[in-house]
């Protein structure tokens, strides 16, 4: 608990410093956040909207990490799902509601593939996960681009906006004349159940885990290594499809190239701030989403720009990381001394 | 040719201030994640110093100055918090480039100082290489005496063998009386230094202003770079130029391929990826055993202590 | 220039791994510092050459005082240490290694290279890059590079594993020529036979301290005395062994990082307690991992119960009955943060997992072995007994052949003798056992037989029971007796 009320402490001085040396009250700051994010309904759903496919890739990253993998290529993953969902979404005929979900499961399919590519490039290639995860991220972003202004493109003119919308009947249905769609919310509050269930109650989760404290151990006990790395590739890079093809089917409702956005990096932040606990997923990415909604108003009222947002979310979680070390090290030291 | 060249050079000159300043950090057992994000603030921060006080050295003295600053802060938490690097380093990178956004919101598109052209005369008229070489401005000259600089610094200097010794073999270094985390921090300040200045040379010269975003994606080029490139600055320059030459490429074949200044960006990592699986294949590992020369060549082997930790006891 | 080392002690957490040590060298000796792994040997080796600090007590060269905890000061007292993975940097030459973190100008190294290399009888290139020279190469270019600065005291730590007979010969030699120019040698080493061939006087640690004193030439059996303690011999117990044979090895040829052991041909029956004795780095420890199929043999057979299990791979080797028990204990067999129940559930779980039982079967377990602790704490705040008995529990319930590495190394007498009471329950069952161990006591009343590895290979295997003090210890040493 005072780990969390020091790297608290520590991030609002940051902030507060940043916005009195801008010109801003960090008062009427908050204010714009906390209205921006939750003020009307309209704002409420947007951050819901918003802290859907964040917890969703998220909770792929604490399967990933507890394998003792660095996903980086979460972004590449987003970018595969919400590729794999348009052509679906474009390509297919037939009901509404049914290409829908099959848009949903090849958005989780296609995160998957772009994941195992990362995974057997690790255990086949032995490229390390964050070089190659990189720069299958950049391929894949490389790719959108190039299928929004190519085969994708728009009628007659070629644009980095996005493809042309989908047909309505695809479209995330929505609720209460807001922007809010269930589906999304209930498909990540089953996901985090779900991911929370693995590490907890399978015997993958545990193998799993295990091959992230001790790969030699591992070995001992009889797990392949290998199975178990891809798996967890295979559900990280899925849930992050799954959150890109919710963000295009629910959001945006083309593709655009940047439909990543910066979500999957996010989501690592959430993660690392979350302290890799599944439990603590959910709310964390709520405030995480919030500050990002909330910063757009920013923009509006205080003429800010909107990447202050960012600036908190990044000065929170290096707040918390760099307090736990300096802990750890008091502690280490402290414990030095005695002997 | 000859103009084509020229504008190789000065479009690679950025990308080889951040791959070489990473290179240097990285031969040292550092591994500086917050590159992209730094590159994007010293861009922003350099334009401005430049802006308020009209003078283009103001803005290459600040923008050098933060990226030192970001980059000691990833060799701090390593070396006293015994932090992971790469953590420390992936959440700076985010935090860096929001804060270039946030606070360089007021510089956005304004027209700045630029760094001036200064032909040398008579070397200038050289065919072929001398438009690219002599007819540059201060920033592209800095960047080719930094290649030869840290070429023969590294190789040939003291300094730069005891900088690779604590980078490779840190235990063999401190047997020596090295101090290894003093050198660390060194190694650090002056590679995220060159950081710092690559992004003022964005913003200073060759993508002139500010604008958020500008410089996205050219940190994680570099760090690609510098693994395909082995580590050795004179490779790395070349991964540089081959990279400005794809660039310069791509916008003369813009009219006929649209879209291929987007792809551009991905190029770099298929290649890097490559060089990796090669390192890694035993049969290719065997070859080389057996020609140590052309193995050399063809295998970048990075130091052995890279992104470890050392503690003296 | 005598070398006083004055009531060095040194603990690390519960291990005081030097106490209070007393030591004088003349000059010119060839003097060895002998002792088995974990003696304490090479704490003392780092503390003189200023790679650890000491709690107490001091160090002298001729008269002055040596600075401990610091490399370079050790050096420009005049103390240098080879140490046995000689500290060069590979992607450097030789002349790049001299000079790194000296003043000496290229040419000044080139020359010092080849002249002191051949004042000693090496052949070195100044500019062949390290990462093509043997080890012994490596050896080589290091002590030239000590001489140049201008070491009296020269400390090799175990320098003749990874090197070919060939080059050891070389060494020796101008270790000899060293020695009579003055210079102190300090050989650290296990192997005795190489003791006894180059040094004239040694030292032996056993448990952090100073056990004995000897001028060389003397015999090996009152050196395997000293290093391994007082050997009993003729106690009895139930001898195992069903007369069935269920583990067959055959021509057995393993390289492992440092060791290699070849020519291996064993019979084990069901029920039987093999020891395996030995000198450490006398290859025991590829055997056994061989044998649990963790490593690949380059020749020979392996046949567990008539089935051929050579190269399987280890997840065979488990399914076939073979348990892997390794000394290691938190670095590989236990996993940090996870708790009692969930190493047995990774152990002995199956496909679906089912907290209720696996907590069940963890306190069972807990009250079998009598280890303290909770089901839910985490292994790494264990005692090293406790994680041992956690290890035990781990294994599955049906194994034929149990290979253990030092299975009581660091442990107290209560958790050895808990060790021991579940392992032979076991054989009772048909389990066959074969384990490592440096503890002489344990392998005399634990085995039925025991195999003794000198040097690569399996010297002798002989009865526990009626094998004489003298013979064992002699065995060990790498003599074999009529």
């Amino acid at each position: 608990m005072k780990r969390a009320a020091l790297a608290g402490g520590a991030s609002l001085l940051v902030a507060s410093i940043l916005l009195i040396v801008s010109g801003t009250n960090p008062i009427e700051a908050t204010g714009v956040l906390i209205s921006g994010s939750f003020g009307t309904s309209d704002k409420i759903a947007d951050t819901i909207m918003a802290w859907a496919p964040l917890a969703l890739a998220a909770a792929g990253l604490v399967v990933t990490f507890s394998a003792g993998l660095w996903n980086i290529g979460v972004e590449g993953q987003v970018i595969a799902g919400a590729i794999t969902a348009t052509a679906v979404a474009r390509s297919m005929g037939g009901p509404g509601w049914i290409v829908m979900a099959v848009a949903l499961l090849a958005g989780f399919v296609g995160g998957a593939f772009w994941g195992v590519l990362a995974g057997l490039l690790r255990t086949r290639g032995g490229v390390n996960e964050i070089f190659g995860g990189l720069g299958l991220g950049f391929v894949a972003q490389a790719f959108a681009t190039y299928l929004v202004i190519g085969p994708w493109k728009r009628e007659g003119i070629a644009s980095t906006s996005g493809t042309d919308l989908f047909r309505e009947d695809v479209w995330l249905p929505t609720v209460g004349g807001t922007r809010l769609s269930l589906a999304p919310v209930v498909v990540t509050i089953g996901v985090l159940w779900w991911v929370a269930w693995i590490l907890k109650s399978t015997r993958f989760g545990l193998e799993l885990r295990a091959v992230g404290k001790n790969l030699a151990s591992a070995r001992l006990v009889g797990i392949r290594s290998e199975p178990v790395m891809l798996g967890a590739f295979v559900i990280g890079g899925g849930t992050a499809g799954l959150a890109g093809a919710f963000v295009t089917m629910g959001i945006q409702h083309k593709l655009v190239p940047a439909v990543a956005g910066g979500r999957g990096f996010l989501a690592i932040l959430v993660v690392l701030l979350a302290a890799f606990a599944p439990r603590w997923i959910a709310p964390v990415a709520l405030f995480f989403a919030a500050i990002s909604v909330g910063s757009s108003q920013l923009n509006l009222r205080l003429d800010l720009d909107s990447s202050l947002g960012g600036v908190l979310q990044g000065v929170v979680v290096l707040a918390a990381v760099l307090v736990a070390g300096w802990q750890l090290q008091r502690k280490i030291n402290r414990q030095e001394e005695v002997r | 040719m000859d103009a084509t060249l020229a504008s190789i050079v000065a479009a690679a000159a950025p990308l080889v201030y951040a791959a070489i300043g990473e290179t240097i950090t990285e031969r040292a057992g550092v591994v500086n994640l917050s590159l992209d994000g730094s590159i994007l603030l010293a861009a922003m921060t350099g334009f401005a110093a430049a802006y308020t006080t009209n003078s283009v050295i103001a803005g290459f003295v600040a923008a050098a100055l933060v990226g030192m600053a970001v980059a000691l802060l990833v060799a701090w938490s390593g070396i006293a918090l015994k932090l992971n690097q790469i953590a420390v380093g992936f959440i700076l990178t985010i935090l860096a480039a929001d804060l270039a956004g946030f606070l360089g919101d007021s510089f956005n598109r304004l027209p700045g100082p630029t760094v001036t052209a200064r032909p040398i005369p008579v070397l200038e008229n050289i065919p072929v290489v001398g438009q690219a070489l002599f007819d540059q401005n201060i920033s592209v000259y800095g960047s080719l005496l930094l290649i030869v600089g840290a070429a023969w610094f590294l190789a040939r200097s003291r300094g730069g063998l005891e900088l690779s010794a604590v980078g490779e073999r840190p235990e063999a270094a401190h047997s020596r009386g090295i101090v290894v985390n003093r050198y660390r921090y060194l190694a650090t300040a002056a590679g995220g230094a060159l950081v710092g200045i690559s992004g003022a040379a964005f913003s200073l010269d060759q993508k002139a202003g500010w604008a958020e975003g500008s410089t996205a994606g050219f940190g994680w080029i570099a760090l690609a770079i510098v693994i395909f490139g082995g580590w050795q600055p004179l490779r790395v320059a070349l991964g540089c130029y081959l990279f400005g030459g794809l660039q310069v490429v791509a916008l003369r074949l813009q009219p006929v391929f649209p879209g291929l200044s987007q792809v551009l960006p991905a190029i770099p990592f298929p290649l890097m990826i490559l060089s990796l699986v090669i390192v890694n294949s035993p049969s290719i590992r065997k070859l080389a055993a057996r020609a140590p020369r052309i193995g050399r060549l063809l295998i970048p082997d990075p130091p052995g202590a890279l992104g470890t930790n050392f503690a003296t006891d | 220039m005598t070398l006083r080392i004055d009531q060095i002690s040194k603990r690390f957490g519960p291990v005081q791994a030097n106490d209070a040590i007393s030591l004088e060298v003349q000059p010119g000796a060839l003097h060895a510092v002998l002792g088995e792994n974990g003696a304490g040997k090479s704490t003392l080796m780092k503390i003189l050459s200023g790679f650890q600090d000491a709690d107490s007590g001091s160090v002298t060269l001729d008269g002055a005082a040596v600075s401990l905890g610091d490399p370079k000061a050790a050096i420009a007292s005049g103390i240098g240490m080879l140490h046995q993975d000689p500290l060069v940097v590979l992607p450097f030459t030789a002349i790049q290694n001299f000079i790194l973190g000296t003043d000496i100008d290229r040419a000044e190294a080139r020359r010092l290279i080849v002249e002191t290399g051949q004042r000693l009888g090496f052949d070195l290139d100044p500019d062949r890059v390290a990462r093509t020279m043997s080890v012994g190469e490596r050896q080589q270019l290091e002590i030239v590079r000590l001489l140049s600065l201008g070491v009296k005291v020269l400390i090799l730590d175990e320098p003749t594993s990874g090197i070919s007979t060939g080059q050891r010969e070389l060494l020796f030699a101008a270790l000899r020529t060293l020695a009579s120019e003055g210079l102190i040698v300090l050989f650290v080493s296990h192997k005795l036979e190489e003791v006894l061939d180059l040094c004239r006087s040694v030292t032996v640690i056993r448990r952090g301290t100073v056990v004995g004193e000897r001028p060389l030439p003397c015999p090996p059996e009152a050196l395997v005395e000293m290093m391994f303690g007082e050997i009993v011999t003729g106690t009895t117990h139930a001898t195992g062994g069903h007369g069935t044979p269920l583990l067959r090895v055959a021509n057995l040829h393993v390289t492992g990082r440092r060791q290699t052991i070849s020519d291996v041909n064993l019979l084990v029956d069901a029920g039987e307690v093999l020891g395996v004795a030995g000198l450490e780095g006398s290859g025991q420890g590829p055997l056994l991992r061989a044998l649990a199929g963790l490593d690949q043999t380059t020749e020979g057979t392996i046949n567990l119960d008539e089935s051929d299990l050579t190269n399987r791979g280890h997840r065979s080797f488990m399914a076939a009955g073979v348990h892997f028990l390794p000394a290691g204990r938190l670095e590989e067999g236990l996993f940090p943060d996870l708790t009692i129940a969930e190493h047995l559930e990774l152990a002995l779980g199956d496909k679906t997992v089912d907290w209720g039982r696996a907590d069940e079967r963890a306190k069972s377990a807990i009250e079998r072995l009598s280890i303290k602790g909770a089901p839910n704490d985490p292994v790494e705040g264990l005692s090293g007994g406790n994680q041992q008995r956690v290890l035990l529990a781990m294994m599955p319930e049906r194994v034929r052949l149990l290979l253990m590495e030092h299975p009581t190394r660091g442990l107290d007498i209560e958790s050895a003798d808990v060790v021991w009471t579940q392992l032979l329950e076991r054989r009772t069952e048909g389990t066959a056992i074969v384990f490592v161990s440096a503890d002489l006591d344990e392998l005399v009343s634990a085995s039925d037989r025991i195999a003794v590895c000198f040097d690569g290979r399996i010297l002798d295997i002989v009865d526990a029971n009626t094998v004489d003090a003298n013979q064992l210890g002699s065995l060990i040493g790498g003599q074999v007796t009529a």
